[in-house]
């Protein structure tokens, strides 16, 4: 029996490697989970894209809830998002903001005339000090707020189809059976 | 083998003699950009963003803080040293909280909040935090655990021996 120990002992290292393996392959090792779910998202006033002079800001966007999409004409998995919210962003039942992250307003003007627009508005953030109180660390990605203006659900990474019928509907349809 | 035996003069190749003297061009080309790198990487380290502290004292508060927090895009990296665009944008948040004249853990705070703990490269001790600060200790006393035994088994087994047969060698050595 002690010298099976050696043995089970290296069985032990194998199943621990398998597992480690397993993990990393089932998560996003670079994704930091958001600690501001369920809390309420950061007081934000914004400019329009198309009209710098009106402002949007978190309290004006209480009452239903809303999908906020970090996006970027620079960024690439950006790109590979923008196709899916146009052919599916009127079927998730929440209106799309737009959150137009460190990006030249031509750029994205350019981006969005070109790509087509899936969004309801497009918020501007040129300097991306907003998004930082968002925990926003790349683009793009995507915040679910409720009616009471708090965060119930974030995707960092691109919106796929599979993404929105496994994780995003059910966080809507969540949200939706507990408004009065 | 001399040192510079890729290049042509030192060591003649007859099959290809253009190919080797390019290679060894590229070499020498290579290194010499390797040792630049080098130095663009200590000067990107001072100039990467002049930031205007009001005396040295902030400047070495600022610097060891920011070296102590994570850059979320490159995540292998500290504020201190990356180049991304965001790490720029937080260590420019870093310095105006600093003029806001907040201490070190509100700033800490500040940034967990946003971002979680992974931004601390030193981890709080919490609940969630106990296996990883305690993990080694308890692998370090299974650890003990194993040697002291083997060392009570063996000790006895050796004093069996030699009650046994005082002129045994020691075979099961």
């Amino acid at each position: 029996m002690s010298r099976l120990l050696p043995f089970f002992g290296f069985l032990l290292l194998v199943l621990l490697f398998g597992f480690g393996i397993w993990w990393n392959t089932q998560h996003d090792q670079r994704e930091v989970p958001s600690p501001l779910i369920n809390k309420p998202a950061p007081a934000f006033v914004l400019p329009k894209l198309d009209d710098p002079a009106q402002t949007v800001s978190r309290d004006a966007l209480l009452g239903k809830p809303y999908l906020i999409n970090v996006f970027a004409s620079w960024c690439i998995a950006c790109g590979e998002e923008h196709p899916v919210l146009m052919t599916q962003g009127k079927s998730i039942g929440v209106p799309l903001v737009g959150y137009n992250y460190k990006d030249a307003t031509d750029d994205a003007k350019d981006w969005l005339s070109k790509h087509g627009n899936p969004y309801d508005m497009v918020i501007v953030d040129r300097e991306g000090r907003t998004a930082i109180d968002f925990g926003v660390y790349g683009a793009p990605e995507s915040f679910l707020v409720d009616g009471k203006g708090v965060i119930r659900y974030k995707r960092i990474g691109p919106l796929t189809p599979e993404v929105i019928e496994k994780e995003l509907k059910p966080a809507i349809a969540a949200l939706s059976k507990e408004a009065p | 083998m001399s040192p510079r035996s890729s290049s042509v003069g030192a060591h003649p190749v007859r099959d290809n003699p253009t190919k080797r003297q390019t290679w060894g061009r590229a070499q020498g080309a290579l290194l010499q950009m390797l040792c630049l790198l080098l130095f663009t990487g200590l000067a990107f380290a001072q100039a990467i963003d002049p930031l205007p502290f009001k005396d040295h004292a902030q400047e070495v508060r600022f610097q060891s803080l920011t070296r102590e927090l994570r850059c979320l895009v490159c995540q292998n990296e500290n504020l201190a040293d990356s180049n991304a665009d965001l790490a720029r944008d937080l260590r420019h948040e870093v310095f105006d909280l600093m003029q806001q004249g907040k201490s070190d853990d509100e700033i800490k705070q500040y940034l967990v909040d946003r971002y979680s703990d992974f931004v601390l490269y030193d981890p709080p001790m919490k609940a969630s935090t106990m296996l990883l600060w305690f993990g080694p200790f308890l692998i370090l006393l299974a650890g003990a655990a194993v040697v002291v035994v083997t060392v009570r088994r063996r000790g006895r087994a050796a004093a069996a021996v030699a009650n046994d047969k005082p002129t045994d060698e020691g075979d099961d050595w």
